[in-house]
């Protein structure tokens, strides 16, 4: 009989403890109706957690749907039943897959129906999608929206015009509205607690992602990286769970790298780190586990990835701060990783790159998303032409299951390992030369 | 002597296949001290850009006739070709005496656009402009009064002068008398649409987007008059509004074939920016005030402006169709135009609430087979007509 080591075990209580938890929320939203909570849906990146929490609402996030559907394989057919009914072939596979679902009777990703919103807290941030979703659910559902309008920080800062507006706006438009959807009258002091343990998960999670600067590294900051930002991307942040949860995975980490050990993947635990590469752009979610496949198998490590700050940028200092409640939400939805301009996308990357100690940039291009994909190409061409690194591009979608060609990414990435291993090798040469 | 519409026409159309915008080069060597503002769909408040001493260009890609080779390699096949042909005009130096660039924010291709011209013409002053999605003026009128004192903050710098209230009020009263002109010329042809074919409105819409707007409205004026004393003949066409295309435009073909297929087009939203405020925009007192309470309460609807009330949601293109006594609507989006696309099933929800027929198709700027177009068009002509006449 094996006895399964210390980090084993910590794993699995993370693991397990980010099971329950999601589990739980499901299984909330199925009773809500029955338990009288309300619900509000919402979108990740702007999420708004810590305030739909002082309301003892619920919070219901489409994206997540959509994912978790992606994963189980249910959408292709979703997507397929909202072309059918006149939604474009061309516009996001999220909006579709939703729409394709509650077409379908709205049964959630666990097979439980889900509830129907009482709000939509549209958190425009980041993508113009959202607005549109947000309308086409209010369309289905004729329940109250509250719209946050958070200005893009087009030239790469945020300026206290943008802090008030979206302040003003969380106080005259989306407060008022919790209130009234939930009849529970607004808490500043409540808010700011749950604010304390957002930035309490906020540390941990920021110490988890870096970590990944160690050579090995003991996560993959893409593929495993998904799993991590779970629960503070959702309906957890601000809750003692989450605290919990990045407590526990910090202690699974730590122990990681004090062994030296490499990312776990469902293939096992990684031995030997070959490549480390930072990614740009979303994940598939219908071939997640074939995706991720033709990386372990390379030995290619993700060491920083830009998808995994769409939901809230932390690694660059911010926190959330009880002081500043309302300011600091502000700021959070503000520096959400798509509402960044394009240079300053790039800038990020590049960091990445230096500090993690890339081998390069692979980008992954989302068919459908427009918010991460256009202009890809120019992110491409400016960090190869900084770095002196070299680049790859693949394209694919996140939860249609047409736009992953598996043969494609697999003969693409295989001919960039060899590209990386090259350029190694002539770099080698070269030194040796001098 | 007076201008025909062929004329007058014919100098549109010069303008409008002129990729080297010689006229705005023109007009801004004549002058030292002239600036030139380039600006994408669907809106800016052209008017400071006038008051800084500027000419406001609209960049609407490159059409049917610009090869696009460069542009091509930093687009994914699944983006749409406005941002592209965009780029081709930055780098094959069509642009190279635009002062400054804004980028509405209309969708993110655009927006993420704003950011590769940042890097790409590293020389150019440009700028992501939003526009507000609340509509209250002490939230939205107080966040985009900041934003509308920015821009005359970037605009006196490009130009290298203050830009005065006083200058903003005069332009204001220019742009107020340039949308009335551009709502006559509307209304005109919804009345009599046979007397305006709407590739001449189009060509002639278009024109105001390069040439100043105090010649525009000198434009607008003669064609109302050209237009009101030729007889042209009268078909029996359907009456249809066009909506869909506000960003990327569709060939100057496609306008055509829609009308040679039976269908006189009756409203469109092809450029907004020319009719975004619907009345005047006031004139007494803060300048920036009054463009931001007439952004609010007194401008157009479009994808990507929110709909706060959703009991309204849609009603825009109800009461286009009732105003204009179109009988029905067709839907032409740019391939891969989030705002189009994304906002087509509501509003084709509401038109079937209303009864009113639609059609949809999706073009490219550079379009070229109109074939499908005009059987589609034909088709949706006759049985508009078949519906009205049972
Ligand atoms: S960010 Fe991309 S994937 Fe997410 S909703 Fe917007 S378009 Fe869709
Ligand atoms: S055509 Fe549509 S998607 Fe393309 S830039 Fe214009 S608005 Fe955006």
């Amino acid at each position: 009989m094996t006895h399964p080591n210390a980090a084993q075990v910590i794993k699995d209580s993370a693991m397990l403890k980010q099971k329950e938890m999601i589990a739980s929320n499901y299984s909330k939203l199925e009773t809500a109706a029955t338990d009288g909570r309300k619900v509000a849906a919402t979108f990740v990146p702007g999420n708004l957690n810590e305030l739909i929490m002082c309301f003892d609402m619920l919070n219901n996030l489409p994206e997540i749907n959509a994912i978790q559907n992606g994963m189980r394989k249910k959408t292709g057919g979703y997507i397929m039943e909202a072309e059918k009914r006149g939604h474009s072939e061309d516009v996001c596979t999220y909006v579709k897959a939703d729409l394709g679902m509650i077409a379908k009777g709205n049964i959630g990703p666990d097979g439980q129906k889900l509830p129907a919103p009482d709000l939509l807290l549209l958190s425009y941030t980041g993508c113009f999608t959202f607005m549109k979703w947000f309308e086409l659910l209010r369309d289905q559902y004729k329940c109250e929206t509250a719209m946050l309008h958070v200005p893009y920080q087009g030239d790469g800062k945020i300026t206290s015009n943008m802090v008030s507006y979206v302040v003003k706006q969380i106080k005259e438009e989306v407060i008022p509205k919790l209130e009234r959807v939930s009849g529970v009258k607004f808490d500043i002091d409540r808010l700011r607690e749950n604010l304390a343990r957002s930035a309490r998960a906020e540390e941990d999670l920021v110490w988890v992602l870096e970590s990944a600067k160690a050579k090995p590294s003991p996560i993959d900051a893409y593929f495993g990286g998904v799993y991590y930002i779970g629960p503070i991307f959702t309906a957890f942040r601000g809750t003692e769970d989450a605290v919990e949860y990045y407590r526990l995975l910090r202690g699974e980490i730590s122990e990681r790298l004090a062994r030296g050990q490499g990312p776990v993947t469902p293939g096992g635990d990684m031995s030997h780190e070959r490549y480390r590469l930072v990614v740009e752009g979303p994940p598939n979610w219908t071939s997640f586990r074939d995706f991720w496949k033709m990386f372990y198998e390379e030995g290619a490590v993700v060491v920083a990835s830009t998808y995994s700050k769409v939901g809230g940028l932390y690694d660059l200092g911010f926190r959330h701060d009880p002081d500043r409640p309302l300011e600091s939400l502000a700021e959070y939805c503000l520096g959400c990783y798509t509402n960044r301009n394009l240079p300053a996308r790039i800038d990020l990357i590049e960091k990445y790159m230096d500090e993690y100690q890339a081998d390069g940039l692979l980008i992954n291009s989302i068919k459908s998303c427009n918010s991460f994909s256009a202009g890809q190409l120019l992110v491409l061409r400016e960090i190869e032409r900084r770095t002196g690194k070299p680049g790859a591009f693949i394209e694919s979608d996140l939860v249609d299951p047409r736009y992953f060609s598996p043969a494609n990414i697999k003969n693409r990435l295989e001919s960039y390992f060899q590209m990386i291993d090259q350029r190694r090798a002539g770099g080698q040469s070269a030194a040796r030369a001098v | 002597m007076t201008t025909t519409t062929s004329e007058l026409i014919a100098r549109c159309q010069a303008l409008f296949d002129d990729l080297n915008f010689t006229y705005a080069r023109e007009w801004k060597a004549a002058v030292p001290g002239r600036i030139v503002v380039g600006y994408m769909p669907f809106y800016v408040p052209r008017e400071l850009i006038h008051a800084a001493g500027g000419l406001p260009l609209g960049v609407l890609g490159g059409g049917d006739q610009l090869e696009v080779i460069q542009g091509d390699a930093y687009y994914q096949s699944y983006i749409c070709r406005i941002p592209r042909s965009t780029i081709e005009l930055g780098v094959t130096n069509r642009l190279d005496f635009v002062d400054a660039m804004l980028f509405p924010s209309i969708c993110d291709v655009i927006r993420n656009l704003s950011g590769m011209w940042k890097i790409m013409f590293p020389h150019v002053k440009s700028r992501y402009f939003d526009v507000p999605q609340n509509f209250r003026d002490d939230v939205g009128g107080d966040f985009y009064i900041h934003e509308l004192n920015e821009l005359r903050d970037m605009l006196a710098e490009v130009s290298g002068r203050a830009v005065s209230d006083d200058a903003i009020r005069a332009s204001i009263a220019l742009y107020n008398e340039n949308r009335a002109l551009v709502r006559e010329v509307y209304a005109f042809r919804a009345r009599e649409p046979w007397r305006a074919p709407s590739a001449e409105v189009y060509l002639l819409m278009r024109a105001g987007m390069i040439v100043t707007v105090e010649e525009h409205n000198r434009m607008l004026r003669e064609y109302l008059a050209a237009a009101a004393k030729e007889t042209r003949p009268r078909r029996d066409n359907s009456r249809v509004v066009v909506t869909g295309a506000f960003c990327e435009q569709p060939p100057l073909n496609l306008i055509k074939s829609i009308e040679l297929a039976g269908c006189y087009i009756v409203d469109d939203d092809f450029m907004l920016v020319n009719r975004w405020e619907r009345s005047d925009v006031a004139q007494a007192g803060d300048p920036l005030a009054n463009l931001a309470a007439a952004y609010l309460h007194n401008s157009g609807d479009t994808s990507a402006k929110y709909e706060p009330d959703q009991a309204k949601k849609g009603l825009y293109l109800v009461e286009a169709v009732r105003r204009t006594r179109a009988e029905g609507v067709i839907f032409a989006s740019p391939s891969f135009c989030d705002p189009a696309l994304l906002e087509r099933p509501m509003l084709q929800r509401v038109l079937a609430a209303h009864d009113i027929p639609y059609i949809a198709f999706k073009y490219a700027e550079n379009s070229g087979q109109m074939q499908p177009i005009r059987e589609q068009a034909g088709t949706f002509a006759d049985s508009i007509k078949l519906w009205s006449n049972p």
